[in-house]
This record gives C-alpha cells, structure tokens and sequence, in this order.
C-alpha cells in the first residue's frame, strides 16, 4: 500500500546571525544552507497494517508524512501510495487517502461541526446515501451526539479532535496519515481515540501511519514501529522486537514479606531500586524463568510483577545511540 | 466519467462551497458590516468635490460636473466597490505564511476556485448593504441622473461580474506572490493605491488631464470600477460599455492564466520548501 525507496528531502534555508549589521548585510546578501530532513529513507508497508513512525523532534516524521501525503515533492527517491505518486495530488489519490494534523484543524472554526461535514461529503464526491450511513457510523463509534450541532469554536480539544477524524474519514479513506493525533488530548480522551483509531482499521482494513509522542498511543495501536532519527531509519520491525533490542532486560518487581539483605539480591539481577520491603531487578530476557523460579523458592516473596521497561526509556536509549542498530 | 456527470460533480462541489461560504458569513455579520464600512472612501470623496462644485459645475474633458452628478457618480462607485470588493489577497498569503493552505491541498478541489466562491458567498449580504445605496441613487439624486439607456443597464451588472473576477484574479496573483515573500500584502497595497487614483475611485477619470486619461485606456483599473460607473452615470453608452466589457474579458482571461502559472508556481516552490 505504501513503497518508499531511497526517499530524501532536503530543505534550503536562510542562515543569519542575530544583530543589525548582519539583518541589513542580508538584504544583498544572503546565506543559504541545505538541511537534509529525511535522508535514504526505505520502507514499505501492506494494506491494513498500523504503523507507528517515531522519532525525536527534527528527525523527518511530519515531513515524510507530508511527502505521502503529496503536501512536499521528494527531492530524491520514489514514494508510491495505493499506486499512486502523491506528488501528482490527483483527484483518485486525494480521495484515498487522509491527513489529520492534530496541532492544524479544517473544521470551519464559527459553524457547527456539520458544516464541515456536509462540505467535505461534496468536495470528496460521497454518494448522500453513504454520507449518511458513514456519518451515523462514525459519530456512534465516536460517541459524538449533540456535537455536530455546536459551533467548532465552543468545542472542547477532545471534542474538535473528534470531529477532525470525522470530517477526515467521512470519504472512508483506504491510508491514514496520523500526525500527533491525541496531542494535548486528556488520558481519557486519549484513550477514546485510540480505540476509536484500532475499530476504524479493523473495521475497513485501512493502512495506519501513526506518528506521536505519547507511547500509549504507539504501544496501544501498532504492532510495528518505523523510527527515525536525523532523516535515517533506525529501525523498522515489531515493538517487542524493539524494546527487545535496546533493553535486553526486563523488570521484576518483587514485595517480600519481611526486610531482604541486598547482598542476597545480586545474584538474582541488577537492583534498580529497593525501598524496605519492595525490590525492583533488572533481568536479562532469557533468564527471567529461572531467575523468578528460583526467587520464588529462596526468598520470602509475597508479590511478584514482570514489566517492559517504559517505551520512553527505549527510545530515549535508543537516540541516545547508546544501543541497537538500523534494522 | 462523462462530461454530464463532471458538470454535475461541479455544479454540486459549487454549491457545497457558497453554502458554507455564506454560512460564514452570516456568522460575521458584525466584522462584515464594519469592513464594508471601511469601503467610505467614494463618500468623502463625494463630500470633497460637492465642495469644490458647489460654486458652479467642474468641467471636465467630455462634460461638466455638478454637485448632483458627483453625488450620482460616487454613490455609483460605492456600490459597485460594495458589490466587488474582497479579501482574498490576505487570506491567501495568511494560509501561505501559517501553512494551513496545506489543509486546502488534500481536498479534491483547485484552491482558487475555493477561494473564489469563498469572496462570492457574501454577496447576498453585500447586497442588503447595497439597498440603501441604490436608495440614495434613486431618491436621493434622482433619476435625471442616471443613464437613460435599457441597454446600458442590462450590461452593467455583466461589468459589475467583469469588475469582481478581475479584482479577484489580481487579488489571486499577488496573493500567490506569498509564496516567494512575506510581504505580498504589502505588494497589493502599493497595487491599491494606483488602483484608487487611476480607476476613479478618488477623481472621476473625465477630470483627468488628457494624456492621463487616454493612458487609462491600456490600464486595467478603469475597467475595475469606472466601466460600469460611467455606464450608470449615462458618462458612456452602451456601445462603449460594450467595448469595456470586452476588453474586461481580455483581462480576465489574461489574469486567469498568470494567476494560475503563477499559483501553480508558486505551488510547486511550496512543495519544495515547505508547506
């Protein structure tokens, strides 16, 4: 459904030092640098897949999002998308696709949600019998109701980011792009999102490009991950696989019944911390049988609980380039 | 798909876009009328020069002028510029600068003719703003007036139509120009000002010397308010309207077309530099 090979883009930029002289020194002159946001940039993903694209800010996200989109022309490399090049924006393409940027909205800001709506049922050509239906679909999966009838400006963030994935979806397009999509959203709302996101894939076998900073959302919604970092992949494969590769280890937190020399503790795993009678080990992945067996029977265990260390020290170790390697 | 279904696929994207473009303008009804307000500029004009005539008539190069005629001739104005005028140009280099024009370009719909029925929608309000000024015209200045030809008058609203499309177009065109410098609004305002001199909008064009006045005939401006002005005014017939209209319809294809380059242009720097 989506084919990127050796994609690039680079940017031409202004380059001044603050100050007067160099303000006016730049009316005649002027400085220009090439910045390479995304660089070699291959991937590929199948018809209904959910994908998470992540990265750390500056590393080529929402521009490599804009190029499948059609929104920028690669400036080396070839992008293919349900067969179409993006960059052409024909008609047949536009209605396959859809872009939400959660930081800029198409609601008409004054009117009623609807409004939107009925203009994006036109512009997108939708058949008003299934306007209706999909419409009616789409607010019930979204809990919407009274709504749609309340100007856009009087909406709450959750609200309008609703109404933005309706007004989006409404020509029921075959890829999402999902540009932050739960920005500044509330937990629950969050939540509501993300389930509303899972129900519309599985539902109509939609391809799912999803790029936030929120790892609930990535953990919650894609199987596999893209990362990028400086415009380069840096890995490409299943979360676990991921997680697996940077951090090698999972947590064991264990509650015990009564105080526990931490000397008897080293041979179990690495103590992450330990406050009276609760302990959290670092263990390797492929020796956490017989390190939680052999806890269990040496010592006064009361609770045990396994964890994946948080998705955020993943990746942050994983920027940090302190593991791992491109995929 | 067939050119019946293309037309009704357009007819109905159309009509879909002047909805939602009258919807919101009703919304800003207020900021409308205060905007519209802000079109005052044939009325000082017309309290200036019933000034300067009301010791006897100006002469002008093809008549004269009386504090009447300068009453008819810019209320005439006015409500062509009421009718006409739009903010295209800063709405435009607003969604260039913001990036939010990107929004625009994932619709299956050329963003000028958005635009276009965007600065058309209102004009169901604009003409209530009208009433009163065609009210003034018909009472006010009377009759004797007004041009006494039924053909002039079936053709002025077609240079009414001649005078938006070319205010629009070049409102497209240096809007466009947004996306090489921020400051294409500032180009538009220097546009403005030759605007307000050379298309009677501040001096009947008949008041000018003789060598400005025929250079306004290879100029757009006078086709974007004067044309019809005259022709309201009984200044022009309607074989000279026509003439107008024709040379209205030169221009607009013209602009059309570097608009469009220029919009198509710009475009593609857009895609290259980013939206």
């Amino acid at each position: 459904m989506i084919d990127i090979r050796s994609l690039g883009k680079t940017y031409r930029v202004t380059r001044r030092p603050p100050g007067l002289w160099p303000a006016i020194r730049s009316l005649w002159h002027r400085e220009w640098t090439e910045v390479a946001a995304v660089r070699e940039l291959s991937f590929s993903i199948a018809a209904g897949e959910r994908v998470g694209f992540l990265g750390p800010n500056g590393a080529g996200k929402t521009t490599t999002l804009k190029m499948l989109s059609g929104l920028l022309h690669p400036t080396s490399g070839e992008v293919r998308v349900a067969g179409f090049e993006p960059a052409r924006r024909e008609v047949a393409f536009l209605k396959t696709v859809t872009l939400v940027m959660g930081q800029k909205q198409q609601l008409l800001w004054d009117l009623p949600a609807s409004e939107t709506f009925a203009l994006n049922g036109a512009l997108f050509d939708v058949p008003r019998q299934l306007f209706k239906r999909t419409l009616d679909e789409l607010t019930e999966l979204l809990q919407l109701g009274q709504v749609l009838e309340k100007p856009v400006r009087s909406l709450s963030l959750g609200e309008r980011m609703k109404c933005e994935l309706v007004a989006a979806l409404l020509h029921r397009p075959r890829v999402l792009f999902l540009d932050e999509p739960t920005i500044g959203l509330d937990v629950t709302m969050q939540s509501a999102v993300r389930d509303f996101i899972r129900r519309y894939n599985e539902q109509t076998g939609a391809t799912v490009l999803l790029t936030s900073h929120y790892m609930e959302d990535v953990a919650a919604l894609c199987p596999r991950v893209i990362v990028v970092d400086g415009g380069t992949l840096r890995f490409d494969g299943a979360l676990s696989e991921l997680v697996r590769r940077v951090r090698p280890h999972k947590r064991v937190s264990l509650t015990f019944s009564r105080p526990v020399d931490p000397g008897d503790l080293q041979r179990f795993g690495r103590v992450i911390t330990q406050d009276g009678t609760r302990v959290t080990l670092e263990v390797p992945h492929q020796e956490l049988p017989q390190v939680v067996s052999a806890a269990m029977m040496q010592l006064p265990v009361s609770d045990l609980d396994v964890t994946e260390p948080p998705l955020e020290d993943v990746l942050r170790e994983l920027f940090a380039g302190r593991s791992t390697e491109a995929a | 798909m067939s050119l019946l279904t293309m037309l009704q696929r357009r007819v109905r994207v159309i009509g879909a876009l002047l909805r939602a473009g009258f919807a919101n303008a009703l919304v800003y009804r207020a900021e409308f009328l205060v905007w519209m307000l802000t079109t005052n500029l044939p009325l000082v004009n017309l309290a200036l020069w019933s000034a300067v005539a009301r010791d006897g008539s100006v002469q002008g190069t093809e008549g004269s002028w009386s504090q009447r005629q300068f009453a008819a001739y810019f209320l005439s104005a006015l409500l062509v510029r009421v009718l006409t005028s739009c903010g295209t140009v800063w709405e435009l280099t607003y969604e260039i600068k913001q990036g939010t024009l990107a929004l625009r370009l994932l619709r299956p719909v050329h963003p000028l003719l958005a635009y276009a029925t965007e600065a058309l929608s209102p004009l169901p309000i604009r003409m209530t703003f009208a009433l009163p000024i065609v009210a003034a015209l018909l009472l006010g200045v009377g009759w004797e007036h007004l041009s006494h030809d039924p053909l002039s008058w079936l053709l002025v609203p077609v240079a009414i139509a001649g005078v938006w499309l070319m205010v629009f177009l070049v409102m497209c065109l240096v809007g466009a120009l947004g996306f090489w410098f921020d400051s294409a609004a500032g180009v538009w305002e220097g546009w403005f000002a030759f605007y307000t001199v050379l298309s009677g909008y501040a001096v009947p064009l008949d008041l000018f010397p003789a060598w400005l006045r025929s250079a306004t005939a290879y100029l757009p401006f006078r086709l974007m308010l004067a044309l019809p002005v005259e022709a309201m005014t009984g200044r022009i017939d309607h074989l000279q309207l026509l003439h107008g209209i024709a040379q209205q319809v030169a221009w607009c294809t013209a602009l059309l077309l570097l608009a469009r380059a220029t919009f198509a242009s710009g475009l593609r720097r857009y895609a290259t530099f980013g939206a």
